[in-house]
């Protein structure tokens, strides 16, 4: 019989066990954040706008009324003809950057990235500069060179939204197809070598089969995003009076105000993506090859000889028009006084700068809103996301399984379905968020949530259960192993997480449009705004700042984490 | 310290049932290895020793205090037991100081106290020294030592150990096999191990409690498990054993195929009962047909399959009348050839009968 054994007893203090309360109110916050808005949207559906009562007549008038069925239809080709241009570019530069010996794969793979995290509504607005019907240079330097009476280009109509999408898509597809090529091991492909195909025959019967899936992946996730896509059909398909379904939601916020007849509308849209999503998931987990641990054996790249330089140049061909274009034409407009100029002596100046960061309250106070809410949110969607994340993998309540379908559910949700949604909900008693600074806080942590979720899932995977047990059986309960052991393993993948919600909380354009009012303005409601109103120069300005802020960021985060952060959000 | 009890023990997962009522006892102070192949219910149980399952009936009992059943399990943390992972789930983000000090911290000791203890049980498994080293900076034999060490300085009244040589390599094993041993000596902690490994069981345990199917086959000293198995899996799990397939005759004669066996019969078969004849292959004596032995007892001719020169050992199969195959290691200094007509006697007193 040990002497110290009980003497080790009496002198413990037991903790009133609060970890199951803790956990509870974790999904408690998640459940009000995501179902309230969501099931705001099925009640609003169903009840007229003019005076409330329960009627199915907003979906009558929606899916009948032949002016609301053409966007559906306009939606639905935009979103297609998007992957018919995304997905061969992102399969190509895909397998050129980690398929081959092409000079610049890094340099490839890093413009991808940025175009991925470029907003493309700011593209959108570049690429008027470059191809308005008349005025946009490319057209003008045609007219030049050609002497005929107009340029080809029109960025104003479907095709130049299809474009446009399209540059910014791209990277889906390449995230997925890189990632699936990464463990296709050679001894396939040089089987067929030897069995005496050629390096095209052998890409194309063996390695694309093999990657089909990641393909696919790709594909739908673009077709998602382009629906959803809210930004640049407004931007370019508005002023053409061409809707796709996201605008013609937004129209019918404008006079005359019709709410509920937009719930009803934005239903069917909310059921393809969910129903999209979750052919994508199921996708990826059958073929778990895309995701196995550890690589397929060794790798040799193709060599592709004389072609090295031709592949070259045709993988800078999307960047070329994602990025080198756009920017260049963003700065040189941010730079001039009159963008129509061009970029002339006589024509350069820092105003725009100087407005946008000194002069202007308007603009300095959505920079100031941009950061802090982007900052809010990205905490409270991370933090959030940790508890949610561990109640779910280790199964702390009964249902943590549906926990973590809510969590994920946002990201089928188009920004603008979720605006509102949230209107719907907050707009009213009890919880008066409309109008504060909490309304679009809650909307970027809501609508990213899922990034931060299947962060922090995918970092708790990794953490062996014998790591807490451990700790559980030399006495700690369940918050303090939380706190003492899980926390500190998960420090970094929080900080990540904390990151790449900031990102693209800073640059959500599609749900602040709906839920700001001028006192809470940020960065990208002023730009929608100025938009509207055809100031392109301090526009530029503020959209150079963005991306600047951006950019910053995303430095920090690949000094810190490197590029395999961004691989998660990618993947989201 | 603490008498373990487990009563009836039973746990499902979805249909398949992982443990069919198991009832066991270890006494204080005893070590007992739990023995089977993988799936046999021996992590589960240790599991719901631990505390971290919920058994689906039964109860357990540490003392007299019911720590585990159906209606709710007293927290790991409040069980006085340790556990060392097959992982050894080590803290990569704490130096091996406070990995160990965790537990005494839990207990909330002065710092004094938590280092001194510290630096004492660093000292029994030959660690001194290594305080300030992460994890990783560690070899899996210092690792397994330091688990071992962070759940031995809280001085639990049971410590429970989980395939914990598994990840070591064949010469580290052996020698932690002793350490282990060593250490339960000196503590005198009691113990359960779990391990698949026949050879490790032996060596550590006090007691051996073979598990197969959720079941528990059998328990006893190391000895008893292999003298005396009670069951056909007993016998060809620990060591290697010949198992024929029979018909009691008479009490202590056994029918297999065209035989007449005499066997030890502990278990009183009727005649007519379906039986198992089990025998070690080295306890089978082999002969030339043409050698001066007489046919006696238990003695049959057969016809040489296939032999395996291992050194200083034979290792023979052979064909007996009625298509009964049976293994035999004898020594090599007589080489026989496939085909060879043997004499091969089966001592009665190294058949044993079990159920069929």
């Amino acid at each position: 019989m040990s002497v110290v054994a009980p003497l080790l007893i009496a002198r413990r203090r037991y903790r009133l066990d609060l970890s199951l309360g803790t956990w509870a109110l974790a999904a408690a916050i998640l459940l009000v954040m995501v179902v309230v808005p969501l099931a705001w949207i099925f009640v609003a559906s169903v009840h007229a706008d003019q005076d409330n009562r329960l009627t199915l007549a907003n979906y009558a008038e929606a899916f009948t009324n032949p002016i609301y069925l053409q966007p559906v239809r306009n939606s639905l080709i935009l979103a297609a003809l998007v992957v018919v241009i995304a997905v061969p570019f992102g399969t190509a530069l895909a397998w050129a950057v980690s398929r081959t010996d092409m000079p610049g794969r890094n340099l490839i793979r890093m413009l991808v990235f940025a175009a991925f995290v470029t907003p493309s509504f700011l593209g959108a607005t570049a690429w008027i500069f470059l191809a308005a019907p008349n005025s946009g240079w490319l057209n003008r330097g045609w007219v030049a060179l050609t002497g005929a009476p107009r340029g080809p280009l029109n960025i104003y109509s479907l095709i130049g939204a299809v474009c446009v999408i399209a540059m910014y898509s791209f990277p889906y597809t390449f995230a997925f197809v890189s990632n699936a090529l990464e463990f296709v091991p050679s001894d396939m492909e040089r089987s067929a070598a030897l069995l005496g195909a050629n390096w095209l025959k052998t890409t194309w019967r063996i390695t694309l089969p093999l990657v089909r899936p990641a393909i696919i992946a790709g594909a739908l996730l673009s077709f998602l995003e382009a629906i959803a896509e809210f930004g640049t059909p407004a931007f370019l398909l508005i002023p053409a009076r061409q809707h796709v379904i996201t605008t013609q939601l937004y129209l019918f916020f404008q006079y005359p105000n019709r709410p509920n007849l937009a719930a009803a509308y934005a239903i069917p849209l909310l059921l393809v993506t969910a129903g999209l999503f979750f052919i994508q998931q199921h996708l990826l987990r059958r073929r778990r090859f895309t995701t196995v641990t550890g690589k397929g054996g060794v790798r040799q790249p193709f060599l592709l000889g004389r072609w090295r330089w031709p592949i070259f140049a045709l993988c800078m061909v999307p960047p070329l028009f994602s990025l080198v274009l756009p920017y260049a034409a963003l700065l040189a407009t941010s730079l001039s006084r009159a963008w129509g100029r061009g970029p002339v002596p006589g024509n350069l100046t820092f105003t725009w700068y100087r407005w946008a960061l000194v002069e202007n309250q308007g603009a300095r106070h959505a920079i100031t809103h941009s950061l802090t809410y982007a900052a809010v949110a990205a905490t409270i969607a991370t933090i959030l996301a940790v508890f949610t994340a561990y109640t779910v993998s280790r199964r702390l309540l009964p249902g943590a399984r549906i926990l973590g379908y809510l969590a994920m559910a946002p990201f089928v949700v188009p920004g603008i379905v979720l605006a509102i949604g949230l209107f719907s909900a907050y707009a009213r008693p009890p919880f008066v968020l409309y109008g504060t600074a909490w309304m679009l806080i809650v909307a970027f942590a809501t609508r990213f949530l899922p990034i931060a979720f299947s962060g922090s899932e995918s970092a708790l995977r990794s953490i062996d259960h014998e790591l807490e047990n451990a700790a559980r059986t030399l006495g700690s309960g369940p918050l303090l192993t939380f706190r003492r052991i899980t926390l500190p393993l998960l420090r970094r993948s929080i900080l990540a997480n904390w990151i790449i919600v900031f990102i693209p909380s800073l640059r959500e354009l599609s749900s602040a449009v709906f839920l700001f009012t001028p006192a809470t303005a940020v960065i990208t409601n002023v730009i929608f705004d100025l938009s509207d109103e055809g100031n392109f120069e301090p526009l530029s300005a503020l959209g150079i700042i963005m991306m600047a802020l951006t950019f910053c960021l995303v430095a920090v985060a690949y000094r810190l984490f490197g590029g395999a952060v961004f691989a998660q959000r990618q993947r989201a | 310290m603490a008498q373990i009890r487990l009563v009836r023990l039973e746990k499902r997962y979805g249909t398949t049932q992982a443990l069919c009522g198991i009832t066991l006892a270890v006494s204080d102070g005893d070590l007992l290895a739990l023995l089977g192949p993988s799936g046999c219910g021996k992590t589960t149980t240790l599991q719901i020793l631990a505390g971290f399952l919920v058994p689906d009936g039964g109860e357990v009992w540490a003392g007299d205090r019911l720590i585990s059943s159906p209606q709710g399990v007293v927290p790991p943390e409040r069980r006085q037991m340790s556990l060392v992972f097959q992982s050894y789930a080590l803290w990569p983000h704490m130096t091996i100081f406070q990995n160990v000090a965790f537990g005494l911290e839990m207990r909330r000791l002065s710092r004094d106290e938590i280092a001194r203890q510290v630096k004492r049980i660093l000292g029994v498994v030959n660690l001194s020294g290594y305080e300030h080293r992460y994890a990783h900076e560690l070899s899996g034999g210092q690792q397994q030592r330091v688990a071992l060490a962070r759940a031995l300085v809280v001085q639990p009244h049971t410590l429970l150990l989980d395939e914990p040589l598994s990840n070591l390599d064949a010469n580290l094993r052996e020698q932690m096999r002793f350490e282990i041993r060593r250490i339960h000596q000196e503590t005198g902690i009691t113990t359960v191990y779990v391990t698949h490994d026949q050879a490790e069981a032996m060596v550590i345990a006090d007691h051996v409690a073979v598990m197969n199917g959720g079941h528990i086959e059998q328990v006893g000293t190391p000895e008893e498990i292999y003298e005396r198995p009670q069951s056909r899996f007993v016998a060809s799990f620990i060591g290697q054993a010949n198992c024929l397939a029979g018909r009691m005759v008479e009490p202590g004669l056994v029918r297999c195929g065209e035989l007449e066996i005499r066997a030890i019969d502990q278990s009183q078969f009727h005649p007519g009962d379906e039986v198992v004849l089990c025998i070690r292959p080295h306890a089978l004596r082999v002969h030339g047909a043409t050698s001066p032995h007489a046919a006696g007892t238990n003695t049959a001719i057969g016809r040489l399959m296939q032999s395996a020169y291992l050194g200083d050992l034979q290792d023979l199969r052979i064909m007996l009348p009625g298509n009964l195959q049976i293994r035999a290691l004898t020594t090599s200094r007589q080489r026989y050839r496939p085909n060879d007509q043997l004499l091969v006697e089966l001592p009665v007193e190294a058949c044993r009968l079990v159920r069929g």
